[in-house]
């Protein structure tokens, strides 16, 4: 297991709908743990897990948004939103959740995980990828 | 670098199809399985979208799948390749990596 | 080459057990080693030996365990995943305080590592879902 693979991880499912965005989530923080270069795609529906200010109270299910906020720590970093998904929707980055992580090569400043990029340069993401797992 | 693209959704009722071909580079090939076989037919309100794509990345469908949602490949776009499950394998084998569309 | 399969769906629902159960056969016949079949979301309810079909139509856990005795797969459950919907095999049933296991012959539950580790160690990774 010397060699580092380039893990996507690609989420285009809404949450709550379906139990897809949670256990994804499950994956990519135990997936964390084998030192891969992981990276984080949200397009289409996807978009919707990192939308702040979600309430799951009546719905009487557990609101897992803290989670995504936690990856900075699991040195998940790299977390790309598209452009086109979001304005399909409405959105803009200021709807998504501020999502950080400090950086050990640049004396632990604190940086932005997202970044918003166009289908094509997301096309090109997971071009280069050696696994791409979809849930 | 030559992906494989995997979707199995039908065009007609999700985005799959179209978001892959948003995102598939030249080059690539998309294989329809299940229920995304329908969206290489010939005649539907697809069909032009398809021709495109095919200027640009190669399009192949699952015969066994085909087969059973009664569709005859003499009725697909023209361009579009047949394979049964081992040339599905051969598929995932003769591309640097893949990715499932679900 | 190497393969190793996830596999989100269970029987029956979606087709995707059973387009994974012919992708895998067509693999071995042609002489390609499947490191492992993971299952994972409900994809885990594939490894229940307490599953009954109609006798007209097929027997998917049955199928997948016939495939991994046959050829020595390693069909791995998610731990975490079969917990919420209830697979369980002898020793969690028993951690559990359960009355029964349910887990089919040639399935074993594992953690979300091992899906990870099957990235790693395999040439190509194939996700069947929905």
């Amino acid at each position: 297991m010397s060699e580092v693979k380039k893990f996507l991880y690609v989420n285009r499912k809404a949450p709550y709908g379906s139990i897809y965005a949670l256990e994804s989530l499950e994956v990519v923080l135990i997936g964390a743990a084998f030192d891969q270069d992981v990276t984080l795609a949200f397009l289409d529906d996807g978009v919707y897990q990192l939308v702040k200010g979600k309430n799951t109270e009546a719905i009487g299910m557990k609101n897992f948004s803290p989670t995504y906020s936690a990856l900075g720590d699991y040195d998940v970093t790299k977390i790309y939103v598209e452009k086109e998904s979001l304005e399909a929707r409405g959105l803009t980055l200021g709807d998504l959740m501020d999502l950080k992580y400090e950086d050990e090569d640049d004396d632990w400043a604190e940086k932005d995980s997202i970044r918003v990029v166009s289908a094509s340069e997301m096309a090109d993401i997971m071009d280069t990828q050696d696994i791409v797992l979809s849930f | 670098m030559a992906m494989l693209h995997i979707v199995n959704k039908s065009p007609f009722e999700r985005n799959s199809l179209e978001s892959c071909l948003l995102h598939a580079k030249p080059g690539a090939t998309v294989l329809l399985i299940e229920d995304a076989v329908v969206g290489a037919a010939q005649g539907t309100v697809l069909s032009d979208r398809i021709q495109k794509a095919l200027e640009s990345v190669k399009l192949a469908v699952l015969g066994a799948d085909l087969e059973a949602r009664g569709i005859a490949q003499e009725k697909l776009v023209d361009g579009v390749n047949v394979v049964d499950y081992a040339g599905f394998v051969d598929l995932v084998t003769g591309h640097d990596n893949n990715q499932s569309w679900l | 080459m190497k393969f190793t399969i996830l596999i989100n769906e269970g029987p029956y629902q979606h087709q995707s057990s059973d387009s994974a159960l012919h992708f895998v056969q067509a693999a071995l016949e042609k002489g390609h080693e499947i490191f492992r079949v993971f299952f994972y979301h409900d994809g885990v309810n594939n490894g229940t030996r307490l599953a009954v079909p109609p006798q007209d139509d097929r027997n998917l856990p049955k199928e997948w365990s016939a495939l991994a005795e046959a050829h020595g797969l390693d069909l791995v459950i998610c731990i975490a995943a079969a917990q919420r919907r209830g697979v369980m095999d002898a020793d969690e049933a028993k951690r559990q305080g359960l009355d029964a296991d349910n887990i089919a012959p040639g399935f074993r539950i594992s953690g979300l590592g091992q899906l990870i580790e099957g990235g790693i160690q395999s040439d190509r990774l194939v996700v069947f879902g929905d």
